[in-house]
């Protein structure tokens, strides 16, 4: 039996996922103190989590004229009201900062003749993101204080009486078990992909637009931990290009390409312009019988189809790749458009972990930053950058002088690990379990086969599905720690689907049209201007919802 | 989506196994760079950027409408000198330097 070699590491400040986040709490952290910081990264910080590819503009950044207030309306506005005015605006108040150190760092950002940011519409910078992760990871080596330990998978945190003293990972490549002991903790090892059945489920069924690596470890060690969740129900689906997933901003904003059907007429007026409203608009033109839906590019110059060939190249090389070998450019041919699969993403939509203004969760000592974290949509890759300097400067103020004992939770943990290894298992098995959980998501839980459409009596054989589902799924064995690895991903995966559903379940209402849809309760209703919040409670294996009140800027909040 | 390795050309240095964001490459036991799971690639093309050898080339499946293209790519200081053949034959060079930006 292969067995796993216990590695026992202690630091100051552990970083879970050396991602957006991750990487430049690290640098916040070593500029305010001496203090040892370690960050435990599932693939290599160089180019992991997100910005892999690279980014095609800075999607948020307080232009001149416009104040933070400014882009904390915006936001509360495109999420229909379920944000905290208090993580949005002191998200808001830090994006120029860190665009300036970002620039510092060696990003490219275009400017104006005067030395100014060009800007592109209200809210974004122009930039060529695709060195951005790079130039991150560049960053961080330079710091002595900082060990970064590549490739291994973080699963469980190790909590004593609700405060954090560390976590569990597991070596990717080698049979290790690491015990890591911390004073503080951040977790930034982003949002959740492939819970539901992708765009394209075959061979490429992870040309999906969010990184199928970050499967969800985030919110499911919080959730096992007994942290309090937020706003999960607000699922991010993206309109992207079809096939390629690629972005559209580059075109709707780039190039003015207006949303069209297939009768050619622009359409996105009709459903309003909310993020989701976009999406909605394009679902119903699709199930009114005038689908396509595209982005209407023909007839813009050759110049233009150069320039954009090249801006994909920087963050969406596939997209670059089928004009070309399709032999049909943006100026003659109109790109066409769909929804994904629903994704959990605290980046753009508010959900992930209940955390205070210090981004500091409902776990003492314990924070999050990034897509990880709740409450504050619209933050992309500059608002992660300032939670993460949010929340390593509070975590600094927090740690106290010892090491809380992490105990002697490791010999279970090792023999639970090494009883799922086994060399003959069989190594496909896990992929098949992973394709039925995302048909019980798009069938019964809002998928794209479903139109993101579900009912109570759908969410509730979902959970039934699922819960069978997981059983199976903890019989499952593997040949090596990378299969382990894949095999304590699905099981993060599916208790993130039983939070999602039970989310979906609590809000009997319909306020984010087509991210969405409950068909039982097809109106928004005022009685759910709060937010639906979950614990979960190992012993009764359920979900506890809480409904808190709205909490605006200037408001403090408090645990 | 996925990516394809040219073992002839592949030196064995490791780099696209370091780069991959899903930890996907491994060296197998000639040395040579290996994707056990190709349908589990993201298409980021990190790995392609960073061999030293050229020996790894980016396509499209053929379940999302690819059509035999493949996308490789060089590079040189600042710039990126992105290599496309075109499937019926042909070849399209488009060059990125890093120090411009998007101009959408
Ligand atoms: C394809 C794409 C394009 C985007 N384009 C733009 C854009 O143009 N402009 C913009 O402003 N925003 C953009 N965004 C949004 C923005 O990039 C993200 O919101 C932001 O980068 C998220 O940062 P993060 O630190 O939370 O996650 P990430 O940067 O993804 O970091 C998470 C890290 O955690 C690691 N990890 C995951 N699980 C574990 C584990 N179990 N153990 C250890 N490590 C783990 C991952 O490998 C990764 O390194 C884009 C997002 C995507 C997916
Ligand atoms: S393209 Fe990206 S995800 Fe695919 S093998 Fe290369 S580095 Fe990994
Ligand atoms: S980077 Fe290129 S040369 Fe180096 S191991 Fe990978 S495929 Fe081979």
């Amino acid at each position: 039996m292969l067995k796993l070699q216990v590695k026992r590491l202690s630091t100051d400040f552990l970083i879970i996922g050396g991602g957006t986040a991750g990487a430049y709490a690290a640098l916040t952290f070593c500029e305010h103190s001496d203090k040892r910081v370690l960050i435990a990264e599932k693939a290599n910080i160089k180019r992991s989590g997100c910005l892999a590819a690279g980014v095609n503009a800075l999607n948020a950044y307080i232009v001149p004229g416009k104040t933070p207030q400014d882009y904390v309306d915006y936001a509360r506005g495109d999420a229909h009201s379920i944000v905290r005015g208090d993580l949005l605006l002191t998200m808001a108040e830090g994006l120029n900062r860190v665009t300036h150190k970002l620039e510092e760092l060696g990003l490219t950002i275009l400017k104006n003749p005067d030395g100014s940011y060009a800007a592109r519409g209200n809210r974004n910078l122009k930039i060529n993101g695709e060195n951005i992760k790079p130039i991150l990871a560049g960053a961080v080596s330079k710091e002595p204080q900082i060990s970064v330990l590549n490739r291994v998978s973080v699963f469980e945190y190790i909590v004593r009486e609700n405060r954090i003293c560390g976590a569990y990972a597991v070596g990717v490549d080698e049979p290790s078990l690491y015990v890591i002991s911390a004073k503080a903790v951040l977790c930034a090892a982003g949002g959740a992909a492939g819970l539901y059945k992708p765009n394209n489920p075959g061979f490429s069924r992870h040309k999906m637009w969010y990184p199928p690596f970050n499967t969800g470890a985030a919110c499911a060690m919080g959730i096992r931990a007994g942290a309090e969740m937020t706003t999960l129900e607000m699922r991010f689906i993206a309109l992207r290009c079809k096939d390629t997933i690629a972005p559209t901003g580059t075109l709707a904003q780039g190039v003015g390409a207006k949303q069209i059907n297939s009768l050619g007429e622009v359409y996105e007026q009709k459903y309003g312009v909310t993020t989701s409203q976009r999406l909605y608009g394009t679902v119903v033109e699709n199930l009114e019988g005038r689908g396509p839906c595209y982005l209407r590019t023909a007839g813009i110059s050759r110049q233009q189809d150069e320039d954009l060939q090249k801006a994909y190249l920087n963050m969406a090389p596939s997209q670059t790749l089928r004009w070309i070998e399709s032999g049909g450019p943006p100026s003659e041919q109109n790109v066409e458009i769909e929804g994904t699969e629903p994704y959990i993403t605290g980046g753009h939509t508010a959900s992930g972990y209940w955390v205070d203004a210090n981004r500091e969760t409902t776990i003492r000592g314990l924070f999050a930053a990034g897509d990880a974290a709740g409450g504050c949509p619209q933050k992309y890759v500059t608002g992660a950058f300032v939670e993460g300097e949010i929340a390593a400067k509070a975590a600094l103020k927090y740690l106290g002088d010892e090491l809380t004992d992490p105990g002697d939770g490791a010999d279970s943990v090792k023999a639970l690990l090494e009883a799922r290894l086994d060399a003959a298992a069989d190594s496909d098995e896990i992929d098949r379990l992973e394709e039925e959980m995302q048909s019980i998501m798009d069938e019964y839980a809002g998928g794209i086969s479903r139109h993101y459409r579900y009912s109570e009596e759908s969410l509730k054989t979902a959970e039934e599905k699922i819960r069978a589902l997981t059983d199976r799924v903890n019989l499952t064995k593997a040949r090596d720690t990378r299969g382990l690895v894949y095999i304590l991903e699905l099981t993060e995966r599916l208790i993130l689907c039983r939070a999602l559903i039970a989310h979906l379940l609590a809000r009997k209402e319909t306020r984010w049209r087509g991210f969405a849809e409950n068909t039982d309760y097809p109106d928004t209703s005022e009685d759910f201007l709060k937010y639906v919040n979950s614990r979960f409670n190992p012993h009764t294996d359920e979900f506890e919802i809480i409904f808190r009140d709205l909490v605006a800027e200037g408001e403090i909040y408090e645990h | 989506m996925s990516i394809e390795i040219n073992r002839e050309a592949c030196a064995g240095c490791g780099a696209c196994s370091e780069a991959c964001p899903g930890s996907l490459l491994l060296l197998d036991e000639k040395g040579k760079a290996a994707i056990p799971k190709p349908e589990r690639c993201w298409g980021c093309v990190s790995c392609v950027k960073e061999c030293p050898a050229r020996a790894i080339e980016f396509f499209l499946g053929a379940d999302m409408g690819g059509r035999g293209g493949r996308m490789s790519v060089r590079r040189e200081a600042s710039m990126l000198h992105w290599d496309i053949r075109k499937p019926g034959g042909g070849l399209k060079t488009i060059t990125v330097d890093s120090g411009d930006a998007n101009k959408y």
